[in-house]
């Protein structure tokens, strides 16, 4: 049997709210969200993953640990077999490793994405009034952190044992910001499958198999004249080698030439895609 | 204004299928303003898919659902912003403090950021979470998480709330606090909608209760109307060891036309009766049979009787539909 206590006051709260009047709530219920409201709730979206990121320091291995390893090691490995020096492999090399690096990053964002979704937590994003959106971009919000930290490092390891970016500041910051788009918008992609994938497990295993090979069979480490016919027809269409070349461009001269243009708008072009059908698919996810 | 727009749900022919499985089955629902509205049901009989639809977390596949007058379908949006909802898990974040979860979910609703730093701090208060306000959420046992969670729900002071077995698994100090908390809602302005298997909640909390199995309901009504549907009162004996049973049982039947719930172990035998006068005809029939009875008391029915007599088997297992013998009822029921 139900009694109604009224007015049982707990302890520690001086008086109680005005009663919730369900007429008032009806009338003042708007029909979708603003483009302001969607934004505000990206970044308390972004909020929260940075949050996270700072708890879980060990999730910035990535961007941190391999732009130095790989830097360090494909230089001297590879530098006197392929440039003849590492000194003057660097500026071959250093513009690939920061496209590397950021695809990498990439796919994390993804694999994030898929064990975020499998909380609680998510549950209650679904059941609150907020932009299908916010959940999705709040956290590659946050990943831009990540990129600018993937992209600045490499450069700076690079600098540490001897390229010297013909490109200057401008040059360089300018490869960085391209990179850290590039990332970016290629991220939606990764977000997508975070969203359709069965699990964390899948997400990583589908995404390795797709970029291992999109970063070697580009010019990131080696000049395509070296490539026998066939690859090199594939390694000029891949994009991969375009965001490479853009790069070089960009740090060793500080041109905007059409390589950059074409990376801008491939980077477009992703996002006007996969952001629709990632939002599209985390609605349906049960 | 008409009765489907005052109503705080109002939902006919609801129907959710899972590939072959169809969890709900044409179920229909109103729930009035102010009032608690239980639904109970064993697990799996479609009560959490019917509140996740009319929460908007799952698509409706046939019927309609209005909340206050608004369509669930058409206008999901605008119902996110009108009602609360608090699941049988968490749903809060493990890596972020109790303030930041409550401060997060101010944000998202559009409160600026000091409202939303005072809500949080206000919510922790009432809730009792004060003192842990600064702790991460996996430092939170199972009552306190739920308390959060509860307090996450009401950060906007939505005018209707689904709670999903709001009780499940806590102690029972734990689950006194939580009734109390939430008739506070009530006294609030709220209404409350909550699916529950315990018997007694139901009986405690809810103004009204449906009964749901199989993802169809099969009754509702007060817990008196329903207690009532089942017959005025309960005779219940205790067989002598040794009893014929089967008598026992075919005896009732021939006197007052009804099943006897009985227990094969313990000898116990409940017989529902329309009126409390009629225990002594049952009590001759089974002298004249030769079944010998060690205690006799007439007392009204439980919810547990209810169930039994509406579903044809207990709150516990929805998958032995043709079990009229139980073992020890799944909660002391008043």
């Amino acid at each position: 049997m139900s009694s109604m206590t009224v007015n049982q006051t707990p302890p520690g709260v001086q008086s109680r709210l005005p009663v919730v009047d369900p007429a008032v709530a009806v009338a003042r219920a708007r029909p979708r969200t603003s483009a302001a409201e969607t934004i505000s709730q990206t970044f308390s979206m972004a909020w929260r993953a940075l949050k996270k990121m700072r708890r879980n320091p060990e999730q910035f291995f990535d961007v941190t640990l391999q732009p130095l390893l790989f830097t360090a090691m494909f230089a001297y490995i590879f530098g006197g077999a392929i440039a003849g020096s590492v000194h003057g492999y660097l500026p071959l090399m250093i513009p690939g490793i920061v496209a590397q690096t950021v695809l990498t990053t990439c796919m994390s964002t993804g694999v994030q994405l898929r064990e975020d979704m499998e909380k609680g937590v998510f549950d209650r994003f679904k059941s609150l009034p907020i932009a299908r959106i916010a959940p999705l971009a709040g956290p590659m919000v946050a990943d831009l952190v990540r990129y600018l930290i993937a992209a600045s490092l490499t450069f700076a390891m690079g600098m540490a044992i001897g390229y010297r970016p013909g490109g200057g500041v401008l040059g360089v910051l300018g490869a960085i910001l391209l990179a850290i788009f590039t990332g970016w918008s290629i991220a939606w992609i990764f977000t997508f499958i975070g969203t359709i994938a069965r699990s964390a497990r899948s997400v990583q295993g589908f995404s390795m198999m797709v970029l291992f090979p999109a970063t070697f069979l580009s010019n990131a480490f080696v000049p395509v004249s070296t490539l026998p016919g066939p690859l090199a027809a594939f390694v000029k269409i891949n994009p991969v080698s375009h965001l490479v070349s853009a790069t070089r461009d960009l740090a060793n001269h500080a041109m905007i030439t059409s390589e950059v243009g074409w990376t801008l708008l491939a980077g477009l072009a992703v996002i006007m895609i996969f952001a629709p059908l990632s939002v599209r698919s985390y609605k349906r996810h049960i | 204004m008409t009765m489907t727009d005052t109503a705080s749900v109002y939902a006919t022919g609801l129907v959710k299928n899972f590939g072959e499985l169809r969890a709900v089955d044409g179920i229909d629902l109103e729930v009035r303003q102010g009032e608690i509205f239980g639904v109970l049901g064993p697990n799996g009989a479609g009560k959490t898919t019917m509140l996740s639809m009319l929460a908007t977390l799952l698509p409706i596949d046939a019927g309609q659902a209005r909340v206050f007058g608004v369509d669930v379908a058409r206008e999901p949006h605008r119902v996110r912003q009108l009602v609360g909802v608090t699941g049988q898990y968490a749903s809060v974040d493990e890596d972020l403090t109790a303030t930041e979860n409550l401060w997060l979910f101010g944000r998202l609703q559009g409160l600026r950021s000091a409202d939303a730093r005072a809500t949080a701090s206000r919510l922790l208060e009432q809730f009792g979470l004060a003192d842990a306000a600064g702790k991460p959420i996996s430092q939170f046992s199972g009552g306190m998480r739920r308390r959060l969670d509860l307090a996450a729900s009401l950060i906007t002071r939505p005018p209707l709330i689904f709670l999903d077995e709001p009780t499940t698994g806590l102690d029972p100090r734990t689950r006194g606090q939580m009734w109390d908390t939430i008739r506070d809602l009530v006294a609030d302005g709220c209404t409350i909608m909550l699916t529950t298997q315990y018997l007694d909640e139901a009986d405690q909390l809810a103004d009204r209760i449906a009964v749901i199995d199989h993802g169809r309901k099969v009754a509702e009504g007060t817990s008196d109307e329903l207690k009532s549907s089942v017959g005025d009162s309960t005779l219940q004996l205790q067989l002598a060891e040794g009893a014929d049973q089967d008598a026992a049982r075919q005896t009732v039947w021939r006197v007052v036309g009804r099943e006897p719930v009985l227990t094969p172990e313990s000898g116990r035998m409940n017989v529902p009766l329309d009126t409390a006068d009629r225990a002594a005809d049952v009590l001759i029939g089974l002298r004249q049979s030769g079944v010998q009875i060690t205690s006799v008391s007439v007392a009204k029915p439980t919810l547990d009787e209810v169930f039994l007599a509406l579903t044809g088997h207990d709150t516990e297992n929805a998958d032995q539909p043709d079990e009229t013998v139980r073992d020890e009822p799944l909660v002391e029921a008043r």
